[in-house]
């Protein structure tokens, strides 16, 4: 394998829902790269495709979704993959932690019985090892006393704690590529700010790459090196976290970021985007931004907007960008 | 634990006492036994004895307080028709019942959990609206529809099977199909939504995440939470177990408590029917506490309450 | 606001408390414990001025609303909205209070019958508490839609038809027909997405402006309620911890758990923002039912003494006249990174 393959990459990745009748496009053309041990965001709002792009990834959709394109690891394609190699993939090369920790639990079966489930599944483990491997794992997440806990269910335990568990079930495999989606949006923000920290120093000590699925951008700035901004299902932006959060170009992205208000200093008004998101049977034929766009032009609403490399970091699917300067929204200096 | 049986033994008392009173006072206010067994030309000195014999002269609650008192101590009093005991008249039917209730119990589960099941994994699929439409035909034909059906198609046209009685064992086979092919119907559609409400948790997708194959998510993930909505239909299911065959028992001449129930209302013979309601109350009081432990059992959110509130 | 005279105050609680009895884990019979949901409780809201309430799940800030707005009885305490007392629930007083006072909830949909128009939902407030007749409640619901940005033909659509900002505007405008005076809203924008959420935020902060109505606003996002409160109160396992301007209390916390939660917020701006400090608590907050001796906040302070243990800290005032609740007020160490 030559180096520069990245352990991911989607290419062209399409997902469409049989709804009713209709056809709904979730996920429209994301391509997008995940190098060993990389930390990449994905910011979007609900509806945009963020977790569907990697549910489609790992074949984990209903049946009545259709996936096209393209999803290599380590140049071998999952979404042409039979069922019984992507399950050996699952888990194993790439882990996923859910947004509701309490309902990701089986909530019939103690704690321990679904860590050394995992274990088993990876490692071939005996019982005996399994257990000591789960009391391991769950002391590596930062759970106090897991001899205890191994005994619970999920019910007994805190939102906090249940996720500290499905990170321990997903460590299990060792995976390659830990996929967590929005794994802090149903917790309280102290909590939240524990989980974030332990995810971060787990991908430290192991080296496992992540993607981080949050319509959170504070959350997503702060734990990754790289943000793919999505909207509508296309990638619109995509650059290294700080040149994305000091100097966003895509208006959809300096609109979410004026949409924030600050915690410090003088209050001012909200640059609210207007409009919605548009339905995903009914996408627009141009850019699908274009309608809620101040800076949009003519063109922008009747053809789709190419992948346009800023610096070979930076690329952002605008036509208009070049002759933009500073935010298109009421010129509210975003980073500064 | 032993607080939980006591206060529900204590519930399961209460229960009995008020379906037992219930009944005895509207079998007196309905009809006079001693018009019914001794047919109303009999003469008014032996109705007169008749009534004076069995207590029928007092006042209602008296009479209740003297029936309460001696079932108390063990007796249920007599049948008015042949003078034996009215509780062993009863548990003597008990066992004919059971042998077409209990086989037909274990057809509607063999049959309708699984049916469901494969309903529920193969939603939309042609077998899915096959085998829901055949359980939308099973549980909404009446059963006594459905036994004549079977008469015909068995008995009268294909001779195969008796079509009433209870000589031998085959004259068992068509009441059990009766009783047992409605109640699969019911089961394959309550096991059908119990499951396709698991299968979208989101515990299942995240076990499907960890690499476990379809068939173990189904097996360790998926059934033993379905399995809890399911028990309440199971235990309703058991529940009638002793006094759900009552039409399917007229229809085919079979013996059991049903027929016993249909002949003591009409006769009035009010001990027996007493004896009957008590029998089956507490056979259904039993059933609901055997679902309640199989909750705790199933599922341990029932047996650990949190200790969290938010 | 702790140094104005309370008279001036629309909406003023006075220890406000609220106990549950609950059930005791495992225990069939008798054995009931005691949770503190709200535990004295103090605060005053002024005619159109806006009081942030901010605090994790369980720290008792829905049940003060509820309190607030008298749809359940107080333990102990008082609240007296425009100077008077609440009257008891169930009186014609105290559903004559409910127009007066009403209230915004989290998940719009939940909140709205999804068989009815919206128009019609609007409308129905007036009709009930016979404000109007059917044709002048018609002309008011029509009124009050554009005042909350929704377009006339929004009438007869029904709730599902709608996005999620749009019904949290047929939300408000529902609330707002009956002309309240004070609008209890419980994380009224949590469930939209970031884009919207800024629209209802500036309505919010627009309604105020025209209509003067009083917000009690609660939320778990600190920016947000900084950006609508003109005072905030943190609240910690049923009581009030830190209580000031708004500002002010954000830009430099002076309770531990302000603190933390203040760090907590994961924040896009780097340039811009002053470094924050880091503390991530370690732990759980604590089961409501088993509330720590002392302060509260103890066992996950990182600064706790033996006295944090022994007493219980009283809300009291600070040189810049906003309210802690800490021992150690004075003495933890500088907040400022500077």
């Amino acid at each position: 394998m030559p180096p520069e393959t990245p352990l991911l990459a989607l290419e062209g990745l399409t997902v469409d829902f049989d709804a009713g009748g209709r056809v709904a496009r979730a996920v429209d053309g994301v391509d997008l790269a995940v190098g060993r041990g990389d930390a990449v965001g994905l910011v979007g709002e609900s509806g945009s495709g963020k977790s569907v792009t990697w549910l489609a990834a790992l074949g984990l959709l209903p049946s009545r979704a259709r996936v096209a394109g393209r999803a290599r690891l380590d140049g071998e394609d999952l979404v042409a993959a039979p069922r019984r190699r992507l399950e050996a993939i699952r888990g194993r090369r790439i882990a996923m932690i859910f947004q509701d920790p309490a309902s990701s639990l089986n909530p019939v079966h103690r704690i321990g019985r679904q860590v050394e489930e995992a274990i088993r599944l990876h490692r071939g483990a005996d019982d005996g090892a399994a257990r000591a491997e789960a009391m391991r794992l769950l002391d590596q997440v930062g759970i106090a006393d897991p001899r205890r806990r191994l005994d619970d269910y999920p019910h007994q335990l805190s939102g906090g704690m249940n996720q500290r568990v499905m990170i321990a079930i997903a460590l299990a495999g060792r995976p390659d590529l830990l996929i967590a989606d929005e794994p802090t949006t149903a917790l309280d923000a102290t909590i939240q700010a524990q989980i974030l920290r332990l995810l971060g120093d787990l991908r430290r000590a192991t080296g496992m790459a992540m993607v981080l699925i949050s319509h959170d951008l504070g959350v997503v700035s702060e734990n990754v090196d790289r943000v793919c901004v999505m909207y509508a299902g296309r990638v619109v932006e995509e650059a290294p976290a700080d040149a994305l959060f000091a100097q966003p170009r895509h208006p959809y992205t300096q609109g979410l970021l004026a949409a924030l208000p600050s915690l410090t200093g003088p209050r001012q008004r909200l640059a609210a985007i207007p409009g919605t998101v548009p339905e995903p049977w009914n996408l627009p034929a141009g850019c699908s931004f274009a309608p809620r766009c101040p800076a949009a032009a003519a063109e922008c609403l009747r053809t789709r907007t190419p992948g346009l490399a800023l610096t070979p970091e930076h690329a952002v699917t605008c036509t208009r960008v070049l002759a933009l300067r500073g935010s298109v929204w009421d010129r509210r200096q975003v980073a500064a | 634990m032993l607080s939980f049986i006591v206060s529900r033994a204590a519930r399961a008392a209460i229960t009995i006492l008020l379906v037992v009173a219930f009944a005895f006072v509207v079998m007196r206010l309905s009809g006079d036994p001693a018009l019914l067994i001794l047919s109303v030309d009999a003469p008014p000195e032996a109705i007169e004895a008749f009534r004076k014999a069995w207590g029928l002269d007092r006042p209602i609650w008296e009479q209740f307080l003297t029936f309460a008192t001696r079932a108390l101590a063990g007796d249920f009093g007599r049948s008015m028709r042949d003078g034996r005991p009215a509780l062993a008249l009863v548990l003597e039917r008990v066992p004919a019942t059971l042998a077409i209730t209990l086989p037909a119990l274990a057809l509607k589960l063999a049959l309708g959990i699984p049916a469901g099941i494969f309903a529920a994994l193969n939603r939309n699929s042609w077998a899915d609206r096959a085998a829901m439409m055949a359980s939308v035909a099973g549980f909404t034909m009446p059963s006594f529809v459905l036994a004549l059906l079977l008469v015909l198609v068995f008995a009268v046209q294909l001779g195969w099977l008796p079509a009433s009685g209870s000589d031998t064992p085959l004259h068992a086979v068509l009441p059990i199909l009766t009783l047992g092919t409605a109640g699969a119907a019911i089961m394959a559609r309550f096991t059908r939504s119990a499951m396709l409400e698991v299968l979208g948790q989101p515990y299942i997708r995240a076990a499907s995440a960890k690499g476990l194959g379809w068939w173990l998510v189904v097996l360790r993930h998926a059934l033993p939470n379905a399995a809890i909505p399911t028990v309440t239909i199971i235990g309703f299911m058991v529940g009638s177990l002793v006094a759900g065959a009552v039409i399917v028992e007229s229809v085919f001449a079979w013996p059991g408590i049903g027929r016993l129930l249909v002949s003591s209302v009409a006769n009035r013979d009010l001990a027996v029917v007493q004896s009957l309601l008590m029998v089956i109350a507490g056979w259904m009081v039993l059933a609901n506490l055997a679902v309640d432990l199989a909750y705790g059992w199933l599922d341990p959110r029932v047996r650990t309450i949190t200790s969290r509130a938010d | 606001m702790s140094d104005r005279p309370p008279a001036l105050a629309l909406l003023a609680a006075d220890g406000l408390t609220r106990h549950y009895r609950v059930r005791r884990p495992g225990a069939m019979f008798g054995r009931r414990d005691l949770l503190r949901a709200v535990d004295g409780v103090s605060f005053a809201i002024r005619p159109g001025q806006t009081l942030g309430l901010v605090g994790e799940s369980g720290c008792g800030k829905s049940t003060t609303a509820k309190l607030v707005l008298g749809l359940a009885p107080a333990t102990a305490g008082t609240v007296s909205f425009d100077g008077a007392p609440l009257p008891a629930i169930g009186t014609a007083a105290w559903r004559d209070l409910r127009r007066r006072m009403q209230m915004v909830f989290q998940d719009p949909l939940g909140a709205l019958d999804r068989r009815l128009a919206v128009g019609w939902q609007i409308m129905e407030p007036l009709l009930i508490h016979r404000l109007a007749g059917p044709r002048d409640a018609r002309e008011r619901a029509r009124a009050v839609m554009a005042s909350v940005g929704l377009q006339p033909h929004h009438f007869d659509r029904y709730p599902h038809e709608l996005s999620g900002g749009q019904r949290q505007r047929v939300v408000l405008a529902r609330a707002l027909i009956t002309e309240p005076r004070l609008l209890v809203c419980d994380e009224p924008i949590s469930a939209l997405d970031v884009s919207i959420q800024a629209q209802v935020v500036n309505l919010l902060l627009d309604l105020q402006e025209k209509l003067g109505v009083s917000y009690l606003f609660i939320s778990h996002d600190l920016k947000v309620v900084r950006q609508v409160s003109h005072d905030v109160a943190v609240m910690y396992l049923g009581r009030v911890v830190e209580q000031g301007e708004a500002d002010a209390l954000f830009r430099d916390p002076v309770h531990p758990y302000t603190r933390a939660l203040v760090a907590a917020i994961p924040s896009p701006a780097l340039g811009g923002e002053r470094r924050r400090e880091r503390i991530v608590l370690s732990g759980d907050p604590p089961n409501p039912i088993a509330v720590p001796a002392g302060c509260a906040f103890h066992p996950r302070c990182p600064w706790a003494v033996a006295d944090c243990k022994a007493a219980t800290p009283a809300l009291r005032p600070m040189p810049d006249g906003r309210l802690v609740a800490c021992h150690r007020a004075e003495a933890t160490p500088e907040s400022r990174a500077a």
